[in-house]
């Protein structure tokens, strides 16, 4: 069989009917509209979905009819894979552009955290000075992007470090922080929003809002300079330093 | 399809929307509609020779000086973008110094086929610089002089310069519908240059950078008075932000009162008497606040979340345009100076640094349209007609474009861009013309137009 001559009856046929069903006028100088674009598939996967803490997953994607592929803002292959070692619950997304517009997959890759000892806030050995216990017990709390919502993970690391912070009777500084892609102002007032949610939630764990002082970065104090996810969410952070 | 649109009552800017709205049907959401800005007045530009000065004598600084001046001058009326410039290829050989060595004929007719001639003479005597320069209208028979201009400074690359910026400015409020011209205008800007981030100064052309503050920590969104003498800036301090004021007649920091929380992104009124600025004093979230110039009497205006960069509507003072995260991602709204009558202007993206122009009738902004996670694309400065919301788009050039501000002509635009690599000061005429990088040493940001 010849293959392009029966292609060529078929879009004649669509032609035909086309014509029909729009009512069309029979004038030969009537262009034929151009074919729609194909539309863009996207597809993105984990493997393993979850992970612990220091473990890797890899992400699989595969695109079809797209002209620009994004994994994350950054242009990859249509179709490929890489390996991700989140140190934090991700959801990576993929962007696919082409000539009908723009699709999108995500997928998650869960991270569980390492089974931590249980604080244990008595005895304190009398070589540990306040700070390195503060460091070791106050640690930072990450954000989802252009978001100032705790986490769950952040909830509960904040309702345990506020039973050391009032034991202790210490006074903290907690200070926001953005990544480096929002406008420079913004950013300040986001980084000052994600400041005063941690310090609603050691509030409500019943630290005295007077014990808690609060100032924003913005994206002016990055920990990671890099442009990808990984140091982006190093970057979204509420750091906490202990005041005297 | 060509429609032309006159925006509110301005003198000075026409929209020529070329849509394909007929045309186009279901693929016009993928077209972008072209658009143009007009700049002066939808009259001819102006078709102005500039014939080099010509040395008034043989003192060694003359030459030197007269290139400065030349060049200078030039490249003023040609930012000006209200001029057609004739090549100087087309010249006459002669050139004339002063109004008896004119051929106003040889100017008028073709090839120059010039409408107005400026020319002079340039001479240094015992360490000052003597300039004389004229500008004739050559088309018409008698030839009538519209400018002669005498000016004596210090014999100085600097004073050459500035000798060319007023009398370039002189030309352009003749010639350019009576509105001043910018030449002698400055732009505050941030730079990390020194090693940490500090508000630096400028020539409107990138020349002449110049170090200002030197806080030592970060200074961030510098906001000239009105009048030019201080300088508003957002310091960072051992324990939180507040805004800072530098006077530019002391050349030093001067008082201006600490409040709770956060503090930053100042803006003037245009009459100098009021600032507004976002505070987290009151809730511990942004807000913005209105206060009298000194800092004194400090109210709050707005009750959102993620509250930040006011600017005042220069013409009227009554309006206030910001950026709120009250609803996700930050949006453009305006409000009455006295808070109320709130109205959201942008309702798609991630819409920031609104910008006032100087007529009152638009607002730049800084806009990623197509948001979203992975999506590919920018932030672009954009324009939008705030009477019709109708939106143009400035940049097409990727990258991140942020910061936009007005020149006080508003026929320019200064904006901070990424486009090569790191993020620089770039200007362009509001028609998206005559794009210009000004700054390249370091890092540069959050560019700032004097009023004048």
């Amino acid at each position: 069989m010849n293959k392009s001559k029966s292609n060529r009856i078929v879009v004649l046929g669509v032609l035909a009917l086309l014509m029909v069903a729009s009512g069309c006028k029979k004038k030969e100088t009537a262009p034929p509209p151009p074919p729609p674009p194909k539309a863009v598939v996207a597809n993105l996967s984990a493997n393993p979905a979850s992970i612990q803490a220091g473990q890797s997953a890899t992400l699989t994607w595969s695109t079809e009819n797209a002209t620009d592929v994004a994994l994350d803002g950054n242009k990859v292959d249509p179709s490929g894979s890489q390996t991700v070692s989140p140190t934090q619950t991700t959801t990576y997304h993929l962007a696919a552009k082409g000539a009908s517009g723009t699709q999108e997959a995500t997928a998650q890759v869960e991270v569980a955290a390492k089974p931590t000892p249980t604080p244990t806030p008595a005895p304190t050995p009398s070589n540990v000075t306040d700070e390195q216990l503060f460091a070791q017990m106050v640690k930072d709390v990450y954000f989802d992007y252009d978001k100032a919502d705790l986490r769950p993970d952040g909830q509960q690391a904040l309702a345990q470090a506020a039973q050391l912070i009032k034991q202790k009777g210490w006074k903290v500084q907690i200070e926001g922080n953005c990544d480096d892609r929002g406008s420079t102002e913004y950013n300040l007032s986001l980084g000052e929003h994600r400041a005063d949610s941690a310090k609603q939630a050691l509030i409500r764990n019943g630290i005295g809002a007077d014990a808690i002082k609060t100032i924003s970065y913005g994206k002016e104090k990055p920990q990671c300079s890099e442009a990808n996810e990984d140091c982006w969410q190093k970057n979204r952070r509420d750091h906490f330093t202990l005041l005297h | 399809m060509v429609k032309e649109k006159r925006i509110g009552t301005g003198k000075t800017i026409f929209l020529l929307l070329l849509s394909c709205t007929s045309l186009c049907g279901f693929l016009s959401a993928a077209a972008q509609d072209r658009i143009k800005i007009e700049l002066n007045m939808g009259q001819e530009r102006p078709r102005i020779a500039v014939a080099d000065f010509k040395a008034a004598n043989a003192d060694a600084q003359t030459a030197p000086l007269n290139t400065v001046f030349n060049q200078t001058l030039w490249n003023d009326l040609d930012n000006a973008g209200i001029f057609d410039l004739v090549a100087k290829s087309f010249y006459p050989s002669q050139t004339p110094g002063q109004p008896s060595e004119l051929n106003a004929k040889a100017w008028g007719d073709p090839p120059p086929n010039a409408g107005v001639l400026t020319f002079g003479n340039l001479g240094v005597n015992s360490g000052k610089v003597d300039v004389q320069g004229w500008l004739y209208d050559v088309k018409n028979p008698g030839a009538p002089q519209i400018l002669g201009k005498q000016y004596k400074e210090d014999a100085t690359p600097d004073m050459a310069r500035t000798i060319a910026h007023r009398f370039a400015d002189e030309i352009i409020a003749r010639l350019g519908s009576g509105i001043a011209g910018i030449a002698e205008s400055q732009i505050y800007f941030v730079s990390n240059r020194s090693g940490n981030k500090e508000i630096w100064s400028m020539d409107y052309d990138g020349a002449n950078q110049k170090q200002v503050t030197k806080l030592g920590s970060i200074a961030l969104s510098p906001r000239i008075s009105p009048d030019g003498s201080r300088l508003a800036f957002s310091g960072l301090t051992k324990d939180s932000w507040q805004i800072m004021m530098y006077s530019l007649e002391l050349n030093r920091t001067v008082a201006f009162p600490r409040a709770g929380g956060d503090n930053f992104s100042p803006a003037w009124a245009s009459d100098g008497t009021k600032i507004a600025f976002s505070s987290s004093m009151h809730s511990g979230l942004s807000e913005i606040f209105i206060a009298d110039a000194n800092g004194a009497g400090a109210r709050r205006l707005s009750t959102g979340k993620g509250d930040v960069s006011p600017v005042f509507n220069p013409k009227t003072n009554g309006q206030i345009a910001w950026v709120s995260g009250r609803t996700g991602l930050p949006q453009i709204y305006v409000m009455d100076a006295d808070g109320s009558n709130v109205q959201k202007m942008t309702d798609q993206g991630y819409a920031v640094s609104p910008a006032w122009s100087p007529n009152g009738l638009l607002l730049a902004f800084a806009w990623v349209r197509n948001y979203g996670p992975g999506v590919l694309g920018g932030s672009d400065i954009y324009l939008m007609d705030i009477a019709s919301r109708q939106i143009i788009q400035l940049t097409h050039d990727g990258g991140r474009n942020d910061f936009p501000s007005w020149s006080p002509d508003g026929r320019h635009v200064v904006f901070q861009s990424n486009r090569t690599g790191n993020e620089q000061v770039w200007s362009v005429l509001a028609d998206g013309t005559h794009l210009q990088q000004l700054t390249r040493q370091g890092r540069n940001s959050q560019p700032n137009w004097s009023f004048k």
